[in-house]
């Protein structure tokens, strides 16, 4: 039995049930349903302006739902602030600021206290740990600005690591870093994942993810499929997401699967 | 050459001066960091001319332009902050119809209610005019700043840096807004006698950029900040004082000197950097 196995329990997580938002009377997510098991590695895929970060938000509690209900461990999301972890859009971030990758990876720990119930020591074990697991220690001291795309989406990672939140939410983690980084940031999503973490990571890239992730999440305002991603990623919920650009996809391995049965 | 710089220590005026301009300097360059990295320069100007039609009331009432301070300070930050986040016409847009909306208004206040101010005074500053109660006003600001940026630093630097992970991280972070729109209200109406409504900004933003050329990180912006601001009015004091010139544009332009070097030291430290690297 791998560790994953031992991870991964088949106990609800995250349940939506007809999770609703509008902005204004325009509806950004309708009656959206999923369960995410505790442990899973989940891709949330979709169109621009699908819904992905508007769910991301509601589970941050950043946003209200108009109607049904989101839990997280049975609890509201503003209930169960402090057990996610949110590494947002980079270009939600403001990088004009010259700071050093503690100083953000420590934001991880900083809370609404004003004095902070660790010590001095145990902030620096926590930030050093958070920063090896990512694999950036010896650059502690260095200013972001020298760090690469797929580097500065590794300190954000380590940030939402020293924070020590069981959900761990990654909104575009994959956008403007080159396929090197991306492949470095899914070998570290993967060592988090088998700690036991539950992730979301909202994805445009809809290729391989049967061998990336447990599950799939298609949104297009609503949830147009959610599971295994070799079972649900089929050419009709594409084109329910995407339109009629489903031949952009073709090349998946269980397209062609699908389509030499098809033919048998 | 000391006794140059002693000079003006020999009238009282120049001393409450020197303490104001000191106090003002300092305290316009702690937050000007902040400010300059959130893009905040416009917002601030906004603010200095929105107190204008508070200070016309305000004196009209009988208050000193330091007395109205803190709570012309708390309803300009309070205001613009509801009407900058309730309305949808975009925050340049909406700063800038306050801008100016306000600052008209207060020129029809002062006409209206028949109020003796030196405008040139109020808008380019008139430090040497400032009484003993002004210096301990301005002296007590600069020591409220201090303390809520200290204590709050942390705060204050995520909610800045990354607004929605502070606020998933679960800080106040309206709290932290308004705190700040209040901190950099009351250092730029704390200042207004000093520089004027029309250049506060210049000592708001202007040794914080230079700070940001010369250093690496942000604590070290901050500290090199109150240094070149408390440079700037120090010696624009003095600069006006023994070239009598007006005051706050003798400041504003000190900081802008400093500046220009900065920015000189910069250019220069780049390239030769660059000429390392290829030597190598």
């Amino acid at each position: 039995m791998d560790t994953k196995e031992v991870n991964s329990v088949d106990t609800p997580l995250i349940i939506s049930d007809g999770c609703c938002v509008h902005f204004g009377s325009a509806p950004a997510l309708e009656s959206v349903d999923f369960s995410i098991n505790k442990g899973k590695k989940v891709a949330v895929v979709g169109p621009n302006g699908g819904g992905k970060s508007t769910l991301f938000n509601a589970l941050a509690g950043l946003i209200p739902l108009t109607e049904g209900s989101l839990t997280i461990d049975g609890k509201s999301p503003d209930e169960a602030r402090g057990t996610v972890s949110y590494v947002p859009q980079k270009d939600l971030i403001n990088w004009n600021f010259p700071l050093s990758v503690k100083q953000v990876v420590e934001m991880g720990i900083t809370s609404r206290k004003l004095f902070n119930v660790f010590n001095r020591k145990k902030i620096n074990q926590k930030i050093n740990k958070a920063l090896q697991d990512v694999g950036l220690y010896e650059k502690v001291n260095d200013n972001i600005k020298s760090l690469s795309g797929g580097q500065l989406q590794r300190v954000l990672i380590a940030r939402a690591l020293a924070q020590d939140s069981e959900i761990l939410l990654l909104d575009e983690a994959f956008s403007a870093v080159d396929i090197g980084a991306e492949e470095d940031i899914m070998q570290l999503i993967d060592s988090i994942n088998l700690d036991g973490k539950t992730i979301l990571i909202a994805t445009h890239d809809v290729n391989n993810l049967e061998e990336k992730f447990d599950e799939v999440l298609c949104l297009n305002k609503h949830c147009c499929a959610y599971g295994d991603p070799s079972e649900v990623l089929t050419p009709q919920v594409i084109e329910e997401m995407y339109g009629s650009h489903t031949e952009l996809f073709m090349n998946k391995s269980h397209f062609k699967k699908e389509e030499n049965n098809s033919s048998d | 050459m000391i006794e140059l710089i002693l000079d003006p220590f020999r009238y009282d005026f120049m001393i409450r001066s020197l303490i104001t301009a000191f106090a003002s300097g300092a305290m316009l360059s702690i937050l000007g960091p902040f400010a300059i990295n959130r893009n905040m320069g416009f917002m601030a100007d906004a603010m200095a001319h929105a107190t204008l039609p508070i200070i016309a009331v305000g004196v009209f009432l009988g208050f000193s332009i330091s007395e109205l301070g803190v709570p012309a300070a708390i309803l300009i930050a309070i205001f613009l902050g509801i009407i900058i986040k309730n309305t949808n016409v975009g925050e340049d847009t909406a700063i800038g119809i306050i801008f100016s909306s306000f600052f008209a208004l207060g020129f029809v206040l002062i006409s209206l209610l028949n109020v003796t101010i030196n405008l040139e005074d109020l808008l380019f500053g008139q430090i040497l005019a400032v009484s003993t109660s002004d210096v301990y006003i301005v002296v007590s600001l600069l020591t409220i700043v201090f303390l809520v940026v200290i204590i709050y630093f942390k705060q204050l630097l995520f909610y800045s840096f990354d607004p929605i992970g502070a606020e998933v991280k679960g800080l106040n972070t309206t709290f932290l807004n308004y705190l700040f729109l209040i901190l950099l209200s009351i250092a730029i109406v704390g200042s207004l006698q000093t520089v004027g409504i029309i250049l506060v900004l210049s000592m708001l933003i202007i040794p914080a950029a230079a700070a940001k050329l010369v250093t690496d990180t942000f604590v070290n912006s901050i500290k090199v900040s109150v240094l070149f601001g408390v440079i700037s009015s120090i010696t624009g004091l003095y600069l006006s004082y023994f070239l009598n010139l007006p005051s706050g544009p003798s400041m504003s332009l000190v900081a802008t000197s400093i500046f220009v070097l900065a920015f000189l030291s910069n250019k220069i430290r780049k390239k030769g950097s660059l000429a390392t690297v290829t030597i190598s």
